[in-house]
């Protein structure tokens, strides 16, 4: 049981990394502002989500598991309204 | 394998640093200072430091930056008029940043050996404060006094950002943080992430205690969610010269000289707490000085007086 839990978090934190990695490289590659943003969110939704939905069965207790999955939900929401705003000032022509 | 993530993490910062002195827009350095609090911030919590580390991260990176960034916004006009001190002003600014830094690394790098550490005595003595968090015990009352100061600068460097208001402003209200055309975006993170920024503020000063987390970091957050509001234009600034406002930035600092006083006839001296009575005493502080610095952050981004009282 305990190596399935480990092979789960090994496989999910991995796959989360793979997406930073991902979101980095088309932070750094992609052409304008917009798809660079849209690079961006994969790392923090995706990468973030797979290396909390990792780390949860390592949690003591269903208080930390909450927390992280808080941690998680806040990023997003900081994160998403974050690409909008720089999006709009983009869009605007403040962008370079 | 950790030697390879210190030094990668030292590079890092190396680069930051770099970059935020050689930045030739001022914009560009403070964004590059606020990139390297974040990075300082992870270092403190590789070495386990974890006060520290929100410390760094809420007011190395959050406040200070957004101070800074707003310092950026009112000097745009004068670096317009290309009102930029002379040559020789530049020059005895980097000496002087430069004989900090060779003292500063003077001191760190050729330490007493073996370094003075006073933390076996704090540990002995833990018990008797009755607080979980070694770094509240030691900021709170073991030097307490360092702390207070700490709070009673923070009044004071308020009161000098007031000061640069023009006469005819005193007492009103700092130039709104409204963004222009506020975007529906913006207004709706400041309806939703209050309530919940709110509780984590007021759950990092109850938290400190016993675990890590504190004042600072609890203020930080509120004075963080507090400026969301006004820059959503969900809410106004209030005028500097309203009563209610500085009884706010004072109750802090007030509160922990009554409870330094009362010390001479409850305890043994200034700042000493009766025993039995120390975790409650410390809690009190803590909130009042948690709410005070909440609102003295959260002036300072604001900055000075910007319209004419009203009568």
């Amino acid at each position: 049981m305990s190596l399935l839990l480990d092979l789960f978090t090994i496989v999910a934190v991995s796959s989360g990394l793979f997406f930073f990695l991902a979101g980095t490289v088309g932070f750094l590659r992609f052409p304008d502002t917009l798809t660079r943003l849209h690079a961006l969110t994969k790392a923090d939704n995706l990468g973030l989500g797979l290396i909390v939905l990792g780390l949860l069965p390592r949690c003591p207790d269903l208080v930390s598991a909450l927390k992280l999955v808080a941690i998680w939900a806040l990023v997003q929401l900081g994160g998403a309204t974050a690409s909008q705003l720089i999006a709009e000032f983009a869009r605007r022509g403040g962008g370079r | 394998m950790s030697l390879v993530v210190d030094l990668f993490m030292v590079l890092l910062i190396l680069t930051s640093a770099v970059w935020t002195v050689l930045a030739r827009d001022r914009r560009d350095a403070v964004i590059a200072f606020i990139v390297l609090g974040l990075q300082l911030s992870l270092v403190w919590m590789r070495l386990m430091a974890v006060d520290v580390a929100l410390t760094e991260a809420a007011v190395g990176g959050g406040a200070t930056g957004l101070v800074l960034l707003r310092a950026c916004a009112r000097l745009q006009p004068v670096e317009a008029e290309g009102r930029l001190p002379g040559l020789r002003a530049q020059i005895a600014a980097g000496l002087l940043c430069a004989g900090v830094g060779v003292a500063l690394a003077a001191v760190i790098l050729a330490p007493a050996a073996p370094a003075p550490s006073l933390a076996p005595a704090v540990a002995a003595h833990m018990d008797e404060v009755g607080l979980k968090n070694p770094v509240t015990v030691v900021l709170l009352a073991y030097r307490a006094l360092d702390t207070l100061l700490e709070k009673v600068v923070l009044v004071l460097g308020l009161i000098g950002v007031w000061a640069l208001a023009p006469d005819l402003f005193w007492g009103g209200r700092p130039a709104s943080l409204r963004a222009a055309s506020p975007s529906g975006t913006l207004t709706f993170l400041a309806r939703v992430l209050p309530p919940v920024g709110v509780l984590i503020g007021v759950y990092l000063v109850w938290n400190g205690a016993d675990h890590p987390g504190g004042t600072f970091q609890g203020g930080t957050v509120l004075a963080a969610m507090w400026l969301l509001v006004m820059m959503a234009g969900l809410g106004e600034l209030p005028e500097t010269r309203a009563l209610r406002l500085r009884r706010l930035v004072a109750v802090g600092p007030a509160l922990f000289i009554a409870v330094g006083l009362a010390g001479f006839w409850m305890a043994d001296g200034f700042l000493s707490y009766p025993p039995e009575y120390a975790k409650p005493i410390i809690v009190a502080v803590e909130v009042a000085l948690a709410l005070s610095i909440a609102v003295i952050l959260g002036l300072m981004v604001a900055g000075p007086a910007a319209k004419e009282p009203e009568r």
